[in-house]
């Protein structure tokens, strides 16, 4: 099972063990990682399970399609070039030991 | 004074949050989520999408049930409440315990309506409102192979757009000369009318049915619609609209007209009772008309405009409105309310996209779109702002609202 860590604002790590094919935003929630609120669940609607990804690891998970990008332009804490909708995120065995940190606010 | 117990009637999206908020917001007293269905609260909205083909109920939990420990929150699962008493201050429960409150907050939801149509009783003959629904039409469907939809409203197209991928024709039977017609204008409608026929689904508007068909052992095999004609069916989705359950409300003489009548802190006519989300009826800030919306938004922003309040920090309600629904490849998403707009424009934004902007006396109150996430966004910028964008403003720049909003 790929390992995920979130970093809080403050440097608070919270690593949690992930399932392939779930997203980076359900392995949050299923792992009780506060900072994340996914209000619509993963429909791209809300933009409130927004973060920041590790340098590092911004090549494998890829670039955020058109619609992904419009809504991240909304999110309430600033966006960054490492900006993602953690919902949009597949958690792929390539993606295992993934830093992402969290944002100040998500509403 | 403080509030040492908050009681939450109803553990769906408002009653979670209402939850969620309360600790957020830094309650310290203790917190009782009471629902009638077992397991921890969830998401609906999957229920008739993508849970219809994963079937993987614990993929919607809303939250872990470590959060509920962490947060102190007491979950009391599979508990219907009976009665309240606005007197003595506590509810009743359906194994007959009493439970003391400071505050009781009502989220309890709709229920699926049951229109007048002979034999709803037969076999098969579903609706799909919570997991137990979902999980029953899953099983059912796999032997299935024609769905009647009774009823072409949010629900039942999203029903009718998974039905092909999973096998089954669907032939949607609505009663209006449009779908969606509550809810959406008449470009959206005539828009996923054609998408749902390209899809291969069915749709007969303007017909009600009148009885359902018995196979002759009790199973459904059709309906007869008020023409008189005969559609056949073996399983029959009644997705015709919700009624709020306001009852246990009414019962305990709060004022109750469409839902629980809440006012612009979501307080009913109980001080120590409040309301949220789709059983109540709220002034809708924009307008000041009462409304009651069925969202997943509405619910939660509900429940945080009364943990404000509960945790002595009161603001009015004033989160504009904001609704989605996946049909297909299609995903619309709809921003304030067009429900009193009296003209409609209709733009394309960009590539494949679609965007309805619906005015009233011309100023703008609501935006529609489709595969515009932009768009959609800017409009629910836009409206919160409380700034009057006005038609000709609009109309100045092609309706083209990114665009607008660059500019002022
Ligand atoms: C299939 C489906 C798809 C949907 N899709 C979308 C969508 O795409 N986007 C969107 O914004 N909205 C969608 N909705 C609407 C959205 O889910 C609701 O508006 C939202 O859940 C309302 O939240 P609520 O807390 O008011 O009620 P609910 O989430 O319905 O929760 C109410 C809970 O209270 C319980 N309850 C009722 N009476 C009692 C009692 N007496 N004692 C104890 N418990 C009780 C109920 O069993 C239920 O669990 C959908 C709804 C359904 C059914
Ligand atoms: S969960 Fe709503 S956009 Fe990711």
């Amino acid at each position: 099972m790929p390992r995920l860590t979130f970093v809080s604002p403050d440097g608070n790590e919270t690593t949690v063990e992930a399932s392939t094919g779930d997203s980076v935003m359900q392995a949050a929630l299923a792992g009780n990682v506060d900072g994340i609120v996914a209000e619509c669940g993963g429909a791209m609607m809300c933009a409130t399970c927004h973060v920041y990804v590790a340098d590092d690891w911004a090549p494998k998970t890829g670039t955020p399609s058109d619609g992904e990008r419009a809504m991240l332009d909304f999110a309430a804490s600033e966006v960054k070039p490492t900006s993602r909708l953690s919902c949009q995120i597949a958690i792929t065995d390539e993606l295992d030991g993934l830093t992402v940190h969290l944002p100040d606010a998500q509403i | 004074m403080t509030l040492q117990r908050v009681v939450i009637v109803g553990g769906g999206h408002g009653g979670f949050q209402m939850a969620a908020s309360l600790r957020a917001d830094g309650f310290a007293g203790e917190i009782l989520l009471v629902s009638d269905e077992p397991g921890l609260p969830y998401q609906r909205p999957p229920l008739s999408k993508a849970f219809l083909k994963h079937g993987d109920a614990a993929r919607l939990d809303l939250r872990p049930s470590k959060f509920f420990d962490d947060n102190t929150i007491s979950l009391m699962p599979q508990t219907r409440v009976t009665g309240i008493d606005p007197d003595g201050k506590h509810i009743t429960t359906g194994d007959g315990k009493t439970i003391g409150y400071d505050h009781l907050v009502l989220a309890t939801g709709s229920r699926n309506a049951r229109p007048p149509i002979a034999n709803l009783d037969l076999r098969n003959v579903l609706s799909l409102r919570n997991l137990a629904d979902a999980s029953e039409l899953r099983t059912r469907l796999s032997a299935a192979r024609h769905v009647l939809v009774v009823g072409g409203g949010f629900i039942g197209m999203e029903f009718a757009a998974v039905a092909p991928g999973l096998g089954v024709n669907a032939t949607v039977i609505e009663g209006a000369e449009r779908l969606m017609s509550r809810a959406v204008s008449d470009t959206m409608s005539a828009h996923f009318l054609m998408s749902h026929q390209g899809w291969g689904t069915s749709v007969r508007l303007g017909q009600f049915v009148s009885e359902l068909l018995d196979d002759g052992a009790g199973n459904v095999a059709g309906a007869r619609l008020a023409d008189g004609t005969d559609i056949a069916g073996d399983i029959v989705l009644i997705a015709a609209g919700v009624v709020p359950n306001s009852e246990l409300a009414a019962e305990a003489g709060l004022a109750v007209s469409d839902g629980i009548d809440v006012d612009d802190l979501l307080c009913t006519s109980d001080p120590n009772i409040s309301a949220l989300g789709d059983c109540c009826n709220f002034p809708d800030p924009l307008s000041g008309r009462r409304v009651r919306l069925e969202s997943v938004q509405a619910a939660t922003d509900h429940a945080r405009t009364i943990s404000k309040r509960l945790t002595g920090k009161p603001v009015p309600y004033a989160a504009v409105p904001w609704f989605w629904s996946d049909q297909g490849d299609l995903k619309l998403q709809i921003a304030g309310l067009g429900a009193g707009a009296d003209e409609h424009v209709a733009h394309k934004p960009e590539k494949g996209g679609l965007a309805v902007l619906s005015f009233s006396s011309g100023r703008l109150v609501s935006v529609e779109t489709v595969d515009s996430a932009s768009t959609h966004m800017t409009a629910r910028k836009l409206l919160a702002s409380g700034r009057i964008v006005s038609k000709p403003e609009l109309a100045a720049v092609n309706y083209n609202l990114v665009d607008y909003a660059r500019a002022v």
